[in-house]
């Protein structure tokens, strides 16, 4: 049967039969196997990449031009570096004590990551306050440009998710955190140590220049 | 107590009642939001279709004095009643913006996303909800700001809605482009926030609150558009995000992002150096090409449903419908090079964006012959929904066809930033999903209110506008070959224009009548609400889509005390051996004597 006589025979196009007459066969909402909260820390999480990715693409772009100046990236980045890698570390042992059903653990814990984190931002204010006394500032060459720029893009992230830090913290306070079920501190986590990779990967973009 | 009322608190199932500001005004209904977001974006189609007017006043009757429009805005007219040249830029520039952004993103995403998601895939409300109501009122106050721009000294800004470095990078380099300008990228950075709230839900939501048996294949097109649309922005927006967070450093941080070296400005050397301008283009439209599938994706998942319900025949081809989308989405990232042909781009790269550009036609053509297979031997039910889905396939298709032109680079360096251009993007990327909006709003509007609007008024609506909209964007074609610029002031000022000037003058009277025509459907919108027809059924059209399993108008937490349970696709229009001529989605396998 051709296709137009097809379409003519009005209505008897039908879609193949569904497979299970009796519903249930679509993924309806409790069977779908990740939570709301991190689907969409996920959806977040993308915009996140995508925002970053048109700053570094801007970056690369401008790196290519001839007019390009590097300047040093001061010392205490490395340090920075590592005090956000060791939040992330505390972190995981707030999730290693929520497993086993510690509240104390998982809010030591968590207050050791919100300091480090907090440090770490200190420690960049500092690395800015050292590159304006060194004469750097943000118009000086694009390459200082880009430095303030990512850091202080990524240190509003990271702001933002000490906000996050305290809503977590408070649910474990509220007794919310249980070993089964403590999707809030999962979640916070996915995005405390996403925020870590996307230092790293603006540190290496500016270190590399 | 009327049956309708007992519908209505039948399906105010587990919400508790509140006072008339949560529930009409800080509400976190998704149906509220949606219906916030409609007419917040009605509003701003208001402001950005006279702004249009006014242009198309000037290119009509160039060298004619406004002494009447000259006394209400004494800033934009010199004193003897001639509009001034800057302030003709900035109408192009907010009427691009508002119309782009404040309307058809917000109106097909914000309205139609907000009030059907959860509505047709069977869930109480979104997946977060107060994100949502968080959403609309940063959108608000975008829309404040973007209109404040219009108001300050110095005028609104005037590079175009692409805002175009270095000229939006120095707010020095004119007036307009000072704190108006500041305004553009405040209203914009806004945008893309409220803009990701939403996408965050829609994605969300579509995913994980499906109710059961309503698998991803069984959605309506008009979610599978949402989705990806939603998608779409997820990956567009932070780019344009990031791109506004370096001009706002050139502007106020001395940084030279987009500034190259050896620019003159006032008779001085300016300070920065170093910057491209380009890279503004590449970040823009690296976001602006998405963009445009952004308005036009959810504009065809709503005429494609709408089409069918009309046609009482299922949409032809659902996957291909649906891959189709997606295909489109993923290309839409790699053409944007396709706006920028005249920007010394090497010629093989413009190769390369053209075959891209033109693999685009592939998915749209798909698209395009399967409306017409579902419109092909169909009964067809003209009513105004179905007749302005109609014209959303009639205008995507003009419109379409000059983007082959335009896409090819050879053609596109003859034509480009011409009237040719304004032509082919108004009808397919404005005027084709505002048909598509229209639709929806009047196939919704009885889900949304519990009354229809006029149908005589919506026919002679539809008419009106779709003779008017050819009028005005059909001889633009003609306009551009012959070589008119488009952001052009005075058309008689240039001797090889001067012999099409009566096709301006068409086209501005077209345009007049044209707006005319949207007074009738503002006019039949609002007194409908209130003086209406009122609709006594769940479901007026015989649809087969969830939303018509509640009550016009929906209560609060939408459907009774169960859920509906899916068995079917969304398209069982005619099929054989059934007493009426549709299936809901919900009706089990064997239809038995179907209750009512």
């Amino acid at each position: 049967m051709s296709v137009l006589s097809q379409l003519r025979r009005r209505g008897t196009i039908l879609p193949p039969p569904p497979t299970n007459y009796d519903g249930g066969s679509g993924n309806s909402g409790g069977a779908f196997p990740l939570s709301r909260a991190y689907i969409g820390m996920w959806v977040l999480l993308t915009a996140i990449i995508m925002l970053f990715a048109g700053l570094s693409s801007a970056y690369i772009v401008l790196h290519g031009l001839p007019q390009w100046q590097n300047i040093t990236v001061p010392r205490i980045v490395w340090a920075n570096t590592l005090v956000l890698f060791a939040s992330s570390v505390a972190l995981e042992f707030a999730r290693h004590a929520v497993r086993r059903n510690q509240p104390a653990g998982v809010r030591q814990w968590m207050a050791v990551s919100g300091i480090l984190g907090i440090s770490f931002l200190v420690g960049q204010v500092i690395a800015w306050r050292q590159l304006v006394a060194a004469g750097v500032y943000l118009s000086t060459t694009i390459h200082s440009s880009f430095f303030y720029v990512l850091t202080g893009v990524h240190a509003l992230h990271l702001l933002g998710g000490l906000v996050g830090l305290g809503v977590v913290l408070q649910k474990s306070f509220a007794d919310k955190l249980t070993a089964t079920n403590h999707e809030p501190l999962r979640v916070f986590a996915l995005y405390w140590h996403f925020m870590d990779v996307v230092w790293i990967y603006c540190f290496l973009l500016l270190l590399l220049a | 107590m009327t049956d309708t009322q007992g519908h209505h608190h039948e399906g105010e199932h587990a919400h508790p009642q509140l006072g008339f500001l949560r529930k009409y005004v800080f509400s976190t209904d998704h149906k509220v939001i949606g219906i916030q977001y409609l007419v917040t974006a009605m509003a701003m189609a208001v402001i950005g279709g006279t702004l249009s007017l006014l242009m198309r006043l000037q290119l009509g009757w160039p060298h004619d004095a406004f002494p009447f429009l000259a006394r209400l805005m004494p800033k934009a007219f010199d004193s003897t009643g001639h509009m001034d040249p800057g302030f003709y830029l900035s109408l192009v520039t907010m009427h691009g913006t508002i119309m782009v952004f404040f309307l058809f993103t917000a109106v097909l995403t914000g309205g139609f996303g907000n009030f059907l998601i959860p509505l047709q895939i069977g869930a109480r409300d979104m997946a977060f909800p107060f994100l949502n109501a968080l959403s609309y009122w940063v959108f608000l106050v975008s829309c404040i700001v973007i209109f404040s721009a219009l108001m300050v000294q110095g005028g609104a800004p005037l590079g175009g809605w692409t805002a175009y470095a270095p000229l939006s990078a120095l707010p020095d380099l004119d007036p307009h482009q000072g704190t108006g300008m500041t305004l553009w990228i405040t209203a914009i950075a806004l945008f893309t926030a409220s803009g990701l709230m939403g996408g965050l839900n829609y994605i969300t939501t579509i995913l994980t609150m499906r109710t059961k048996g309503l698998s991803m294949m069984r959605l309506p097109l008009t979610q599978w558009s949402l989705l990806i649309t939603a998608v779409l922005g997820l990956l567009a927006f932070p780019v344009l995000l990031a791109a506004a967070i370096l001009l706002v450093f050139d502007r106020v941080g001395g940084t030279s992002f987009f500034i190259p070296g050896g620019i003159i400005m006032g008779g001085k050397l300016i300070e920065h150096t170093g910057g491209h301008p380009l890279l503004w283009q590449h970040l823009f439209w690296f976001f602006g090409h998405p963009e445009v599938y952004i308005v036009i994706l959810p504009a065809m998942g709503i005429a494609s449903d709408i089409l069918s319900t009309f046609c009482r025949k299922p949409i032809f081809s659902y996957k291909m419908m649906v891959y189709a989308m997606a295909a489109i989405s993923g290309l839409s990232f790699i053409v944007w090079g396709h706006h920028m042909f005249v920007s010394g781009m090497s010629p093989f790269l413009g190769s390369v964006f053209t075959i891209t550009t033109l693999l685009i036609a592939v998915p749209s053509a798909v698209k395009t012959f399967n409306w017409l297979g579902t419109v092909w031997g169909a009964r067809i039910q003209f009513t105004s929904a179905g007749l302005f889905s109609i014209g959303f396939v009639s205008l995507f298709v003009s419109g379409g066809l000059s983007g082959i032109f335009l896409g090819t680079s050879a053609a596109d360096i003859q034509l480009q930033d011409t009237y040719f251009v304004v032509a082919h993007f108004h009808l397919v990327m404005a005027i084709a999903p505002l048909f598509a909006a229209y639709a929806g709003l009047y196939y919704w509007f009885p889900k949304m209110f519990g009354r229809f609007m006029n149908e005589t008024i919506g026919k002679v609506h539809f008419w009106a506008s779709f003779v008017g909209v050819y009028c005005v964007f059909f001889p633009m074609h003609i306009l551009g070959i012959g070589g008119q610029m488009r952001r052009i002031y005075d058309p008689l000022n240039y001797l090889f224009l001067q012999p099409q000037q009566v096709l301006n003058v068409f086209v501005s009277i077209s345009a007049f009548f044209l707006g005319a025509a949207q007074i009738l459907f503002l006019g039949n919108f609002f007194i409908s609400i209130w003086a209406g027809k009122r609709v006594t059924e769940n479901n007026p059209w015989k649809a087969t889509t969830l939303e018509w399993e509640t009550p016009c108008p929906t209560g609060h937490g939408n459907f009774g005390p169960e859920l509906p349970v899916v068995h079917r696709w969304a398209f069982d229009y005619s099929p054989p051996g059934t007493k009426e001529d549709f299936l809901p989605q919900t009706a089990p396998a064997v239809p038995a004597a179907r209750q009512h």
